[in-house]
């Protein structure tokens, strides 16, 4: 989660900038703590309580130079803080094309990021991981479903808060592959803790491949599994989508292709099936005020579902 | 204005021990028991009270900090429910800023302005009193819905759409808005007391450049609060009506969410100014006692003092910086964020200039002062870096930001009031601290500030976002945040060191002569504690530093301190003219009465029928707060009918 190290043109000047600002205070800090301690231990009075004649008190005049000086320096290290920033902001602008625009959502207390395709079958939904292609403008456009929520993978760029009722936009480039962790950083209640959004940067084929994957819908399971699909839809889909399927409910994450994602719940536990099937068994055991109810499954029933949604890949 | 708007001239005397003391107890003395107590409106017995209910609130914001450390002092700790350390971030938010931060200085200005200034009291003592006790029925209110566990939880920022009803349903937002507001009425009668008293009840002689620095601080923040009061108490006034009569003034569909962020930090940041100012004051007029010398560029700093004020009205988008407002205002404010750094080097240079040429005596006083310049500017470098927009978009919301805003208020503001605590206890109690546990006391709290608070600068460039109740293992976090638990404890031990040496030196701490320090400043001309009068002649001032004149020589003539106006027709002080501190007036000053204490216990009931929705219990506090006005406007007797008494 560190941005001290970056990797992308929106997050590269605003790194150097900060690392800039940051010599600079350290600079400021050093030189006056310095001046205060020295100053201390070199006019101190050497007496307990000295007594009152032998006092230096002079005029009540003099020592404006250091005002004068100091804060002549001030004004020169804060021009120059000035317009660097505003070089900085001048170059993390938005570019005016992207190659891909995906809208984000920030919900009480997950991401959901909607791929727009040219046809609506093309349109797709997904949860909290959000992949890109390297090296490619990706524009973002950011809505709020509920509270405030802030957007934020720090080694790609700094935050911006997804606002009801407003759409927000910013950007990001990764300039190499992997998977570059964020977290909301606006409050938004009970687990405002437990809500990281997951970046990954693939290089440009694999990213289409993905992209024309998650534009299918659910594949049909096989007999192994097939058990659980019914399931799914009677339990699951009043608030989930499984796109091929009768579940087609939009409070919760699309799970059309769950099977395919590294983390459940916004980072809160991976995504293996021991941890789907404790997820679905008590989401409130593992993410205390988390949207999603309890369900009333037997353990059999559990195990069924878990298997179907291990299928969606 | 120099005429006497009084028909009556007002008799100068000398002052012997038999006169005109004993006289003037009698006139300004408060009566016995609790009837008394209640009664008073002594700014002193004011001042202390306040100082003592914000470090009442303090040690409880401290604790709840305690405990959140405990929760984060390991990855996936269970210590605190999400729920309780959303409700304890908030109180601790609420209690810091609201009930300890401000506060705590209205307490030591009510204290020593009069003092300071050369007058027996402050201009309106009865809107003293109000102002206190609203504060304390408003501190109570906003701690009775914690303590039955609904308490605020939404920060003490309060965003909606997240503290509107709909996602906060319950009545814990309503306690806190509502007692906000009661809160505002507080401060705003408080900052009018302190404007026009600065303005009217200045000795005579002291032209506004010759007051000392703390009130120019308690002066800009007072004007500040004026300004900046409106703004908050309207915006939770109307968060009241969205949340219960179905307003839609900050809903996402109807209204606009950010107005909210915008009307709160149009009063938020000035308020950060005004919680600081009168303590960088304290600083101002405390450090060149013990550097042995007047504080270099008196003039310079009074009015960056008053510039900072200023601008600090013009920097309030910076907490909005990630919001998505357009480029150009981002450019702006931040702008005008590096600006306000202009006013706050002149001030930190000048402090470093008066220790370099003056012969700073080591006390723990000087301690705290000298150390808090360190701390400001360790808390205004990093606000620089917050101020840069582009910078702020990855500090905001982390432990950085943490960091900076605790150097800034423990460091410009816990610190000075410790050590003006030090300065001042003489005048306050008539003992000394001991000085010795003075210098545990403040090498624990030091050490245990910087220990605990700037590893969180760290944290935050490592991505911990804040207001979070727990994090993974595995972030890289772990040992940090075990160190900023361990920190804070050992800060929390040295407040404690303080409470000790206040609880031992009340009893057995030597007993403090008028002016132990050899300060320069009008509230050392008189006994320790004061007498309830205050001075027993009002003193005329010929420069800014009357009890250094001797040694200085920096006016042709000299204060007046022991023969002067007598105003001994019953509560009498002089009112003088604004700028040149002209004798212009005889002000009869109020005697006693429980008529504040009455209102605002009527306020606090129709405040608390409000969220409730129990009109009965609202209309109650209605009658009762004019039960109390009608008791406060009562005809007065005029004293100016009474015999004058023979003088010695």
């Amino acid at each position: 989660m560190t941005y001290l190290k970056t990797y992308g043109p929106r997050a590269d000047p605003v790194t150097g900038l900060t690392w800039g600002l940051m010599d600079l205070s350290l600079a400021v800090i050093v030189i006056v703590t310095g001046l205060v301690v020295v100053g201390v231990w070199m006019r101190r009075s050497r007496q307990p309580w000295p007594a009152l004649a032998s006092l230096p008190l002079g005029g009540s005049g003099g020592g404006t130079a250091w005002i004068t000086i100091g804060v002549a320096l001030t004004v020169l290290a804060l021009a120059g803080a000035l317009a660097w920033t505003v070089a900085v902001m001048a170059a993390v602008a938005a570019p005016a094309t992207t190659a891909l625009t995906i809208e984000v959502t920030g919900h009480q207390w997950w991401w959901e990021a909607r791929y727009l395709g040219l046809t609506p079958d093309q349109t797709f939904s997904t949860a909290n991981e959000i992949h890109i292609p390297v090296g490619r403008p990706v524009l973002l456009k950011l809505y709020g479903a509920d509270v405030i929520h802030s957007f934020w993978i720090p080694a790609l760029g700094g935050k911006t808060d997804t606002i009801p009722g407003r759409t927000n936009l910013t950007w990001l480039q990764a300039d190499r592959p992997g998977v570059y962790r964020g977290q909301c950083t606006e409050y938004c209640g009970l687990q405002h803790a437990h809500m990281a959004a997951f970046v990954t940067a693939d290089p440009p084929a694999d990213f289409e491949a993905w992209r024309a994957r998650q534009q299918q819908p659910a594949a049909p399971p096989p007999d192994t599994a097939a058990a659980g699909e019914p399931l799914v839809v009677a339990h699951c889909g009043a608030c989930h989508t499984v796109r091929g399927t009768g579940a087609g409910g939009v409070v919760g994450p699309d799970l059309t292709h769950i099977a395919g994602r590294e983390t459940l719940a916004a980072g809160t536990l991976p995504n293996t099936p021991n941890g789907l099937a404790g997820w679905i068994a008590n989401p409130q055991a593992l993410k205390p005020g988390a949207r999603m109810p309890a369900t009333d499954l037997s353990g059999p029933e559990l195990g069924q579902v878990v298997a179907y949604l291990e299928t969606l890949k | 204005m120099t005429a006497w708007e009084d028909a009556r001239t007002p008799r100068s005397a000398k002052v012997t021990p038999s006169s005109p003391g004993p006289r003037l107890q009698k006139i300004w003395e408060t009566g016995p028991g609790l009837k008394g107590w209640i009664s008073s409106v002594d700014h002193k017995e004011i001042g202390k009270r306040y100082i003592v209910t914000a470090f009442v609130f303090l040690l409880l914001g401290g604790i709840e900090s305690l405990v959140m450390r405990l929760q984060l002092s390991g990855p996936n700790r269970t210590l605190l429910s999400p729920e309780a350390y959303n409700q304890l971030f908030t109180m601790h938010g609420v209690s810091m800023i609201f009930l300890y931060a401000s506060p705590v200085l209205s307490g030591f200005s009510n204290f020593l302005w009069p003092l300071l200034l050369g007058s027996r009291d402050m201009a309106f003592p009865r809107l003293n009193a109000l102002s206190y006790w609203v504060y304390l029925a408003a501190g109570l209110f906003l701690y009775a819905g914690f303590v039955v566990g609904r308490g605020p939880d939404a920060g003490w920022f309060n965003y909606v759409p997240y503290a509107a009803r709909e996602f906060n349903p319950g009545v814990n937002i309503d306690v806190y808005a509502l007692g906000l507001i009661l809160l505002g009425i507080s401060t705003t009668v408080g900052a009018a007391n302190f404007v026009v008293t600065f303005l009217r009840l200045r000795a005579p002689g002291m032209s506004i450049d010759r007051v000392p620095i703390l009130t120019w601080g308690t002066l800009t923040a007072s004007v500040a609060n004026l300004l900046a009061v409106p703004s908050v108490s309207l915006a939770f006034f109307l968060l009241w009506l969205d949340r219960q009569f179905g307003f839609h003034v900050f809903d996402a569909a109807d209204g606009q969410p950010l107005l909210w962020q915008h009307l709160f930090w149009m009063f938020g940041h000035p308020w950060v100014y005004a919680i600081v100012l009168p303590a960088m004051g304290m600083v101002s007029d405390g450090l060149p006692t013990f550097c042995r010398r007047p504080l270099v560029g008196y003039t310079p700093v009074a009015l960056s003092t008053v510039a900072t004020m200023a601008l600090g009205f013009g920097v309030w988008v910076h907490h909005m910086f990630s919001t998505g407002l357009p480029d150009i205002s981002l450019s702006f404010f931040s702008g005008a964020s590096l600006i306000i750094t202009i006013p706050s080097a002149v001030a930190v240079f000048a402090w470093t200039a008066t220790i370099w040429l003056g012969r700073p005596v080591i006390t723990t006083a000087f301690l705290f002062f000298a150390s808090m310049i360190v701390l400001f500017v360790i808390g205004g470098v990093s606000g620089v870096m917050t101020g840069s927009a582009p910078v702020d978009w990855q500090l905001t919301d982390t432990y950085f930001v943490v960091a900076h805003l605790h150097y800034v208020l423990i460091g410009i503001n816990v610190f000075p009031v410790v050590g003006g605590a030090y300065y001042w206890f003489p005048k306050f109690t008539g003992r000394m601290l001991s000085e010795r546990l003075g210098r545990w006391n403040f090498w624990t709290m030091f050490l245990g500030f910087n220990l605990g608070f700037f590893p969180m600068h760290l944290l935050g460039l490592m991505g911990m976002p804040r207001r979070i109740y727990t994090y993974s293992a595995g972030m890289g976090w772990d040992t940090t945040n075990l160190v900023v638990t361990l920190g804070a404890f050992l800060f929390a031990a040295g407040v404690g060191l303080f409470l000790i040496n206040v609880a031992v030196s009340l009893k057995r701490g030597r007993i403090a002569p008028e002016n132990p320090w050899d300060a320069p400043t009008l509230e050392w001309a008189t006994a320790s504690p004061p007498p309830p009068y205050n001075f027993a002649v009002i003193p005329t001032v010929a420069s800014r530093h009357p009890l250094w004149e001797h040694r200085l020589n920096e006016s042709a003539g000299r204060s007046c301190l022991d023969e002067g106006l007598l105003l001994d027709h019953g509560r009498e002080t002089l009112g003088t003219t604004p700028l040149d501190g002209e004798p212009s007036l005889i002000l009869e000053m109020p005697g006693d009465t429980p008529a504040p204490a009455i209102l605002a216990l009527g306020l606090a009931v129709l405040f608390a029928g409000a969220p409730l929705k129990a009109w009965w219990l609202a209309g109650l506090g209605g009658v009762i707060c004019a039960g109390a006005l009608v008791l406060w406007f009562w005809p007065r007797r005029v004293h100016a009918d009474e015999p004058e008494a023979a003088h010695g």
